[in-house]
């Protein structure tokens, strides 16, 4: 089940470089919620401050509050069991490509010692079923790479690989964006079936997909966060000049 | 935007396939309250702690590893210290740079063991005129070799020639220093010296390059040609130095993505102005830090050396004289040093063989930093 997210005073910075300025917002539990912008304004540094993906670069730095349920994921829990609740999807599928497409999706489990054969190939068939790449892989899980997968199955075994550790939480930067029509459309439906059950983000530079799978959408432009509101009214009537001239197409 | 919450509809089935059957858990139902029931999964994730203890014994163990690294060094450098420190008192800076003079025959004098004269300069300039001619010898010929495997190698060719270089550097160096002296000082004597002592010594290049005193009887390839001597030594170095840098290099070219090689290749470029600008270019830091193995194996080769460098404590300028190196005179005498001072004077050599390693690899550090810092350098 997913979880309602709640962000304060967000600020992060890149070297000396601030990437994020101020930010407050809060994302309700099992809805979809977009964020779109020009490149480099910061919406990709933004989910990765919900998971602690951002500190990991040694230039990085954060300062504010993000609560994840109950949890102020800065103070009360450390990165590695935050990362356990909040599962990412990137924007290059990145397969293992040493493991086949099972060991891929129960990678999450069976790095945190999960052994139950049963319950993993039960896990591993939901999880492939629910990104909707099950009937494609159904007879060489154990005999392909993950990496000989085309660029959508790839991708769409990544999300297996998040949903099997079943997250609180999906972030999803820019997932369909190296992918052609067709795998981008089966992802959207992808999001839009899982919404009722996870907490979805997803970071994405077109914005007839923020509009066919959110709900609520976030306009960021340069590190701040100008509007975030329902969907529809974030595309229809928009409460500030800068969120219309983008989404008119006349910057950006 | 008319279709707001809708799915995209060209999305529906693109290939008529697969219907998405989503599980809906009993916990789906169930309003969002600390009580939830949660899944098998997520309860076995929770239950998990946060392992922050073993990640932190985990970096322990690590820097302990790294630790132990520092710790040799200060130990062989205290060793080396300590144990030379006779001929340090009685020497002081002056062994790396003095010497005597003979009285008859009126050349400078620097090692006499039997006389007590303890001056290490000619084994400082053997052990680095050696490495540098194996460098000389060896880098071009590596780097053609890796471009040849990575670039152009035919498929056939390809694992024979690796495997052969990577045999080259399986041989044991005495095996190389008895090979030197059968075959290569020969060879060097009678078919290659002869060649260079001919284009040093033509009367035009002598006029015109004169002042740098490397051409003619006393230049670089004046004297007695013996085969023996500081360019055989050089010879057999580049052919011990050559699979590392050639194998490195090849690894590090074969690490550039094809999709810099199609870049270049796209704009029109020829296959060696792709290997410039795409290959080269992208691996030349690993190509540096292969040198710098290379090098490192070359200033501290024994074995080989000694066989065939000629073993006299001498300073020439000539290629063709024989010399001495610092690892060789320690290989040399050691088990004949009987008095403490000539002991202590070569455990001293050893600390300067380790002094100018640490020296060269500084420098060679240096040099990967100015090449590779801010803007993008360019190796020609």
């Amino acid at each position: 089940m997913g979880v309602a997210i709640e962000v304060k005073a967000l600020n992060a910075w890149y070297g000396a470089t601030h990437t994020l300025q101020d930010i407050e917002l809060n994302i309700p539990a099992n809805h979809a919620t977009a964020l779109i912008g020009p490149s480099g304004c910061g919406k990709s540094t933004f989910v990765r401050c919900l998971n602690r993906m951002h500190e990991t670069n040694p230039i990085a730095r954060v300062t504010g509050t993000v609560r994840i349920g109950d949890l102020d994921i800065y103070n009360d829990i450390s990165p590695v069991e935050i990362r356990r609740r909040v599962g990412m999807v990137f924007q290059r599928p990145n397969p293992f490509p040493t493991m086949s497409i099972y060991d891929n999706v129960c990678s999450g489990l069976k790095l945190n010692g999960y052994r139950n054969r049963r319950e993993l190939d039960e896990i591993v068939e939901r999880s492939l079923r629910s990104a909707a790449l099950w009937d494609e892989v159904k007879d060489d899980l154990k005999k392909k790479s993950g990496a000989s997968l085309s660029g959508g199955q790839q991708q769409r075994m990544c999300i297996a690989r998040a949903l099997a550790v079943d997250p609180e939480v999906l972030l999803m930067d820019e997932p369909a964006s190296a992918l052609d029509p067709v795998s981008t459309s089966k992802i959207e439906d992808l999001i839009f079936q899982l919404k009722s059950q996870y907490t979805i983000v997803i970071v994405t530079h077109n914005m007839q997909q923020a509009a066919r799978v959110a709900e609520k959408t976030g306009f960021f432009l340069n590190g701040r966060l100008v509007e975030f509101d329902s969907t529809h009214k974030i595309f229809t009537n928009p409460s500030d000049k800068r969120t219309e001239d983008y989404i008119t197409g006349r910057f950006g | 935007m008319s279709n707001l919450h809708v799915p995209n509809p060209a999305a529906g089935n693109p290939e008529g396939s697969v219907p998405v059957r989503i599980p809906v858990p009993a916990a789906a139902q169930v309003s969002l309250q600390a009580d939830q029931p949660i899944s098998a999964v997520r309860r076995y994730l929770l239950s998990r702690g946060s392992s922050s203890v073993a990640d932190r014994i985990f970096a322990g163990i690590m820097l302990l590893c790294a630790l132990v690294i520092f710790a040799l060094v200060a130990l062989i450098a205290t060793e080396l210290i300590t144990q030379s420190h006779l001929s340090w008192h009685a020497f002081g800076l002056s062994f790396f740079y003095r010497f005597n003079v003979d009285p008859i025959t009126h050349l400078p004098l620097f090692w006499d063991p039997v006389n007590g004269i303890f001056y290490a300069l000619p084994f400082i300039y053997g052990t680095l005129i050696t490495s540098l001619v194996a460098l000389c010898i060896a880098v071009p010929l590596a780097i053609g070799l890796a471009i040849f495997l990575t670039e152009m190698c035919p498929r056939w060719l390809r694992s024979p020639l690796s495997f052969f270089t990577e045999l080259l550097a399986a041989i044991p160096s005495v095996v190389y220093g008895l090979w030197a002296i059968f075959v290569l000082v020969p060879l060097l004597r009678d078919n290659i010296n002869p060649i260079f002592i001919r284009i040093f010594q033509l009367p035009l290049l002598e006029r015109l390059f004169g002042w740098t005193h490397l051409f003619g009887d006393n230049g670089l390839f004046g004297g007695v040609n013996l085969g023996l001597g500081l360019l055989g030594a050089g010879a057999i170095l580049a052919i011990m130095i050559l699979p590392i840098i050639a194998a490195l290099t090849r690894e590090v070219m074969s690490a550039v993505p094809n999709s810099q090689r199609e870049a270049a290749l796209a704009l029109g470029a020829t296959r060696w102005e792709m290997i410039r600008m795409a290959v080269l270019r992208n691996a030349r830091i690993g190509i540096v830090g292969s040198i710098i193995l290379g090098l490192g194996r070359a200033l501290g080769e024994t074995m080989a050396v000694a066989m065939v460098i000629g073993n006299s404590p001498e300073i020439h300028l000539s290629l063709l004289s024989m010399g001495h190196s610092m690892a060789s005179v320690i290989a040399n005498e050691f088990t004949e040093a009987t008095s403490d001072m000539h002991r202590s004077a070569l455990i001293e050599v050893g600390l300067a063989l380790f002094l100018v390693t640490i020296i060269v690899n500084a420098f060679a550090r240096l040099l990967v930093w100015a090449v590779t810092r801010g803007a993008p350098a360019r190796v020609q």
